[in-house]
């Protein structure tokens, strides 16, 4: 199955914008770092037409390595989440997003 | 890791909340932190490059490809199989047909660096810690 990375993310801005190849990249790596910066202080990141990624704070319990059975406890920890929404999942699907389907949230 | 909830009665979970710090940005407001990081772009130009990103990781997507994006993370597409599913109002069986959600994976360094909170390590993506060079502590 084919791949995208940044290098062709950051060939897209430089087609689309007419940037140089350099700062399209740089770009790209700044949106990225912006998107982390605010989901490593907790901030969730909405993107409307997208989807929303959030930070999930997990309570403190007790797991079990699967394979001795012996108990363990896994820390409180946050984790991300992504939401996609509707007009993504449309599209991946093949289907026409919902109507007025801006609520994304 | 497992996930949570899906293997019955364990201790009950503690605090399990979403949006640990509370707040949120939006699309504009991202556009509106890179504006300011780069004056010398139009503010047009920004926008383009913004929506750029995410309708090619959609595009890729809808073609059934794959985006990985090293340290930030990787977006894919499930397959859901075909099954019956239930109204929950009336009981009555349903036929949901099969289909695909896109997924998101984030990557090792994105993670931790959520763990860990707080914007510490504000560093381009490419200086030297690479992810995966520490294990986490």
């Amino acid at each position: 199955m084919n791949t995208v990375t940044r290098a062709q993310l950051a060939e897209s801005i430089y087609t689309q914008v007419g940037l140089s190849r350099n700062e399209s990249a740089d770009l790209l790596e700044t949106v990225l770092e912006r998107i982390s910066a605010a989901l490593s202080d907790g901030e969730s990141v909405k993107i409307s037409g997208f989807g929303t990624f959030s930070v999930r704070q997990k309570g403190r319990r007790i797991g079990r390595n699967p394979k001795t059975g012996v108990e363990v406890p896994i820390l409180p920890r946050r984790v991300l989440v992504f939401r996609p929404s509707q007009v993504l999942k449309a599209h991946v699907n093949h289907v026409k997003p919902p109507e007025g389907g801006g609520d994304d949230e | 890791m497992t996930e949570p909830g899906q293997s019955g009665s364990l201790q009950p979970v503690v605090t399990d909340s979403e949006t640990a710090g509370g707040g949120s940005m939006t699309k504009s407001e991202l556009i509106a932190e890179l504006s300011a990081a780069n004056p010398h772009l139009r503010g047009q130009d920004v926008e383009l490059i913004v929506a750029t990103v995410f309708n090619e990781i959609t595009a890729a997507l809808s073609r059934g490809e794959r985006v990985e994006l090293r340290g930030f993370g990787a977006f894919t597409v499930k397959r859901r199989e075909a099954r019956t599913g239930r109204n929950p109002r009336t009981g009555e069986a349903v036929p949901v047909d099969e289909k695909a959600v896109p997924f998101f994976k984030a990557g090792k360094e994105l993670r931790e660096r959520v763990n860990r909170g707080k914007r510490e390590s504000r560093k381009p993506a490419d200086s030297k810690g690479r992810p995966g060079a520490g294990v986490a502590a």
